[in-house]
């Protein structure tokens, strides 16, 4: 934290010139900077691996804050191991589905895109693939279909944005309408319920106790984490977002990959589709909504950067299970929904409010803003 | 007040350091001294600036800055116009020091700065932007008519009643907008308006009606500070002119009208630190044919440019900002596409417009824009060199971060990259190095051909000798080069074949060792000499 302490120029009280800058000859100053660069100091804001998991670590401790304040208020509940372990087992539940879109969300967001239609495209999926004439093709059809509907909407999103040019928030706001609009077309505005004992099953079922259902976010994470960190795919979705001209000039296919984003997202609603029909045993026009906004916020509050070019699939995943967690302190206090969304709103600006005030630029800030005109 | 006097009165301690000052009486100028600067300083990571720069401005004068790219204009612009603050030096503002915290307080100061990018905004309308945030208003509300009535009243000052103040300025051609970007300076009551190089975006009828207003305004006791890089413009309209050169003054107040161009030549690039270049091959180059391209046209950036490169050979384009260079550089990459014209590599044409194309056929390029076009600053130095290139250590998609960590830093030895630690973020190195990363970026794979724009902009001296040689020594080893940049000695003292660029075309192309500096740069900037003025 040496850096966080105010440099000698950066003094407001001096109006005057800072005469206390000797000149420096240039190859000084880069030596200056060679110097400073190999103490690593910078590493603590700004490194590469070292950050994310940095900022990782302070959502566990807003983590770790939540279950205290839940032991707080219930010592009795979390006095019992048994109530605890299912609570957990609740919580990654409760998270599973909301996760398996955000991971998508992140991959979009860190390519330097948002795709507002995530709600709307698990919608279409799970309609689709509880319509009769799916039915009768089984699970498999089913489960095809859902990712199948996913990948193609997100593919639309993709050449919309990437060949059409549109705006990501325009071309998927459309999305987030239409696809709406189609959901309830297939459905005739009817909750359509699923006979598969197979689909039903994976949201009923454990395994080695534990819900399949978390097993799907847990492989969905893992797969994301892999296909960011130890891809090509990975390494062209950062260069992608973080520069998107740097990556054009070193023979990046920009487009095409902005587009291939696009269709992951899909992919993970596909997925997130069938984990939903399952839960509910049934799928409607209206299901999943403001998907989008929990993906999206969960993303943020993760550290992934909403221009772009940075973000972390483990501080996605944490910033699920963060708002589910709020959820379950506020269903086992007994507290109204109105509550919990304030409070989560409180914590998404506070998020977005530390990621971007840096303590540096705060100071810079302040001592920019003051009046030095000499009399 | 203070009294007119010699700048190098004030001049400072560290002569020895500079090139004397030459001093000239401005005998046509009375009016008294707006604006004086001493000894000013800016640094930035890994670049001076300014280093030590006078400049005195009088009320009713134009006032000429002259200088090369990267002589420290712009930064003195931003400076007075308070977007940046010096690190020393006075700044003497109607005989009181002063330093602007930020834009307002300069434009409240009375001192306005149009800029070559007109900062106007296109959906409001001509009045909504002379008085863009100094709106007139009562209670809250803008008094529109009375706006109307007072930008009217401005536009009729500057010659173009004939402008409603309603028209949204996107209708208005370049000429209007500048006016219009003019009507704003006067209604911050400016007394000090700095041009930088206004007439670029003007057609040469407009050019004049620009002079007319000027000289009204200078009539009016208002001081012009007024860039260009056309000399018989400040022939023309200057009264005195201050040469710049590598942030700092080597000439003040010479008279614009008489001083010849030749001494106004050699102030501006009198060396003062020589450039160490590595020394040609003795034999030429006679490698085979490698770039050739062929009537490359886009309308309005350069048109029918034919050139070729060898296997082997440097081959420099000179030519200012806005000559056309650095499009037609991107363009014989495919990051724009040609409108006519064809681009081969080894004989093989390549797609118009496709920069995966021109990178397969063996193209690499270090774009003008180091920090916005070649480098994700966040990310560790490693994975920059690899940008191009880390598909080809992956196996089934899956990177091999070992492999490109050790190839970079094999990369990084080779470049004396300082400091050697390939996971350190980009943004951490200096300018130099920074580089050096986006050069090594093309030396991993089979580069054939290296496109170099603006190889060594905001690179200190020491990692200049540095990057010249990693450049002859690519060429060495049989990489044919082509380079961009705007300081002749550095197109003169590197490459081997050297074309000269003006207004979008080659006007001139020759062996470097047959050109000297004066001559290319009057073929650069002072073609418009033959043209114009009777001077």
């Amino acid at each position: 934290m040496s850096d966080a302490t105010p440099t000698p120029t950066a003094t407001p009280e001096r109006p005057q010139l800072p005469a206390q800058s000797p000149p420096v000859d240039p190859a000084e100053t880069a030596v200056a900077g060679d110097k400073a660069a190999s103490t690593g100091k910078l590493s603590w804001w700004r490194g590469d691996g070292g950050e994310g998991a940095k900022r990782n670590l302070g959502l566990i401790g807003v983590l770790a804050a939540l279950i205290a304040v839940g032991a707080i208020t219930k010592p009795d509940l979390y006095g019992d191991p048994t109530w605890v372990w299912n609570n957990v087992l609740a919580i990654l539940q409760l998270a599973s589905v909301v996760g398996v879109v955000t991971v998508g969300m992140t991959f979009v967001i860190i390519g330097g895109g948002i795709d507002l239609s995530v709600g709307a495209i698990v919608a279409l999926a799970g309609v689709w693939c509880t319509t009769v004439a799916t039915q009768s093709y089984g699970a498999g059809g089913m489960i095809f279909a859902a990712i199948a509907v996913g990948i193609c909407v997100g593919l639309v999103n993709g050449v919309l944005i990437s060949y059409g040019r549109l705006v990501p928030f325009i071309a998927t706001l459309a999305m987030l309408v239409a696809a709406r609009g189609l959901a309830a077309q297939i459905s005739n505005k009817q909750t359509q319920v699923s006979t598969s004992t197979v689909i039903n099953d994976i949201a009923a079922r454990k395994v080695l106790g534990i819900p399949i259902l978390v097993y799907i976010l847990g492989a969905v994470v893992l797969a994301g984490w892999v296909l960011l960190n130890r891809t090509t795919f990975g390494r062209r979705t950062i260069a992608v977002g973080g520069n998107p001209e740097a990556a054009r000039l070193a023979g990046i296919n920009v487009r095409r990959h902005t587009m291939l984003l696009y269709a992951l997202s899909g992919l993970c609603c596909g997925i997130a589709a069938i984990m939903l029909t399952s839960q509910a045993t049934s799928a409607q026009a209206a299901m999943a909504n403001l998907y989008e906004l929990d993906a999206i916020a969960a993303a943020i509050i993760g550290g992934t950067l909403l221009s772009g070019g940075r973000g972390t699939i483990v501080g996605s995943l944490l910033g699920v299970i963060i708002f589910a967690t709020i959820t379950n302190l506020f269903a086992i206090n007994g507290l109204s929904i109105e509550a919990q969304n304030m409070v989560k709103g409180g914590i998404i600006v506070a998020a977005v409010l530390v990621q971007q005030f840096q303590f540096k630029s705060f100071t810079r800030l302040l001592a920019r803003n003051r009046l030095t005109t000499t009399p | 007040m203070a009294q007119p006097e010699e700048i190098a009165a004030t001049g400072p301690a560290d002569a020895g350091t500079q090139a004397p000052l030459v001093e000239a009486p401005a005998d046509t100028v009375a009016g008294e001294v707006v604006l004086r600067l001493t000894d000013l300083v800016k640094t930035f990571p890994g670049v001076r600036a300014l280093d030590g720069v006078q400049l005195e401005v009088r009320a009713g004068e134009v006032h000429c800055l002259l200088g090369q790219n990267g002589a420290g204009k712009s930064t003195l612009i931003k400076v007075l116009a308070g977007v940046h603050q010096p690190d020393s030096g006075q700044v003497e503002w109607r005989g009181e020091p002063i330093t602007f915290a930020n834009p307002q307080a300069a434009m409240r100061a009375g001192i306005a700065t149009i800029y070559q990018e007109l900062d106007l905004v296109d959906d409001l309308s001509v009045g909504e932007n002379a008085f863009l945030g100094h709106e007139p208003r009562r209670m809250g509300f803008v008094r529109r008519g009375h706006m109307a009535r007072r930008t009217r009243q401005i536009l009729g000052r500057l010659g173009h009643g004939e402008i409603p103040p309603g028209r949204m300025v996107r209708a208005l051609p370049a000429a209007g907008k500048q006016i219009v970007s003019m009507a704003r300076a006067l209604s911050h009551e400016a007394r000090l308006i700095i041009m930088d190089e206004p007439s670029a975006v003007l057609a040469h009828d407009e050019v004049g009606n620009l002079f007319r207003i000027i000289r009204e305004l200078t009539a009016q006791g208002i001081a012009v500070i007024y860039i260009s890089h056309r000399l018989e413009e400040i022939r023309e309209i200057g009264d005195r002119v201050t040469v710049l050169k590598d942030g700092r003054t080597t000439a003040a107040n010479l008279p614009a009208r008489d001083t010849p161009t030749r001494d106004l030549v050699s102030r501006m690039t009198g060396r003062s630190i020589e450039y160490v270049f590595p020394e040609r091959p003795a034999a030429g180059p006679a490698g085979a044919e490698l770039l050739q391209v062929d009537g490359l046209t886009r309308s309005g950036e350069f048109a029918d440019v034919s050139l070729d490169v060898r296997a082997g050979e440097i081959v420099g384009i000179a030519g200012l900002v806005g000559s056309g260079r650095s499009e037609l550089l991107e363009t014989i990459y495919g990051a724009r596409p040609a409108e006519a014209g064809t681009v081969r590599m080894a004989g093989k044409a390549l797609r118009a417009g496709s920069v995966g194309a021109a990178v397969r056929a063996g193209m690499g390029m270090a774009p003008e824009e180091r920090k916005s076009q070649a480098l994700l600053l966040g990310e560790p130095i490693y994975r920059n060199v690899t940008l191009a290139t880390f598909g080809r250590y992956a196996r089934f998609g899956f990177t091999n971060a070992g492999a490109e960590e050790a190839e970079a830093d094999r990369i990084a030895e080779s470049l004396e990259l300082r400091p050697r630690d390939v996971r350190r973020p980009v943004r951490t190195l200096s300018g130099g190095n920074q580089q050096k990363v986006v050069v090594g970026r093309w030396l991993l794979g089979d580069t054939k051909l290296l496109l170099l724009d603006e190889p060594t902009r905001g690179v200190d001296i020491g990692a200049r000798a540095e990057l010249y040689q990693v450049i002859r020594g690519l060429a060495a080893r049989g990489v044919g080069v082509l380079l961009v940049s705007s300081e002749v000695p550095e197109v003169l003292g590197l490459a081997d074949r050297v074309l000269v660029m003006r207004e979008g075309r080659v006007i001139r192309e020759a062996p470097a060792g047959e050109l000297d500096e004066n001559t290319v740069l009057d073929l650069v900037m002072a073609g418009s000499l033959m043209e114009g003025a009777p001077a």
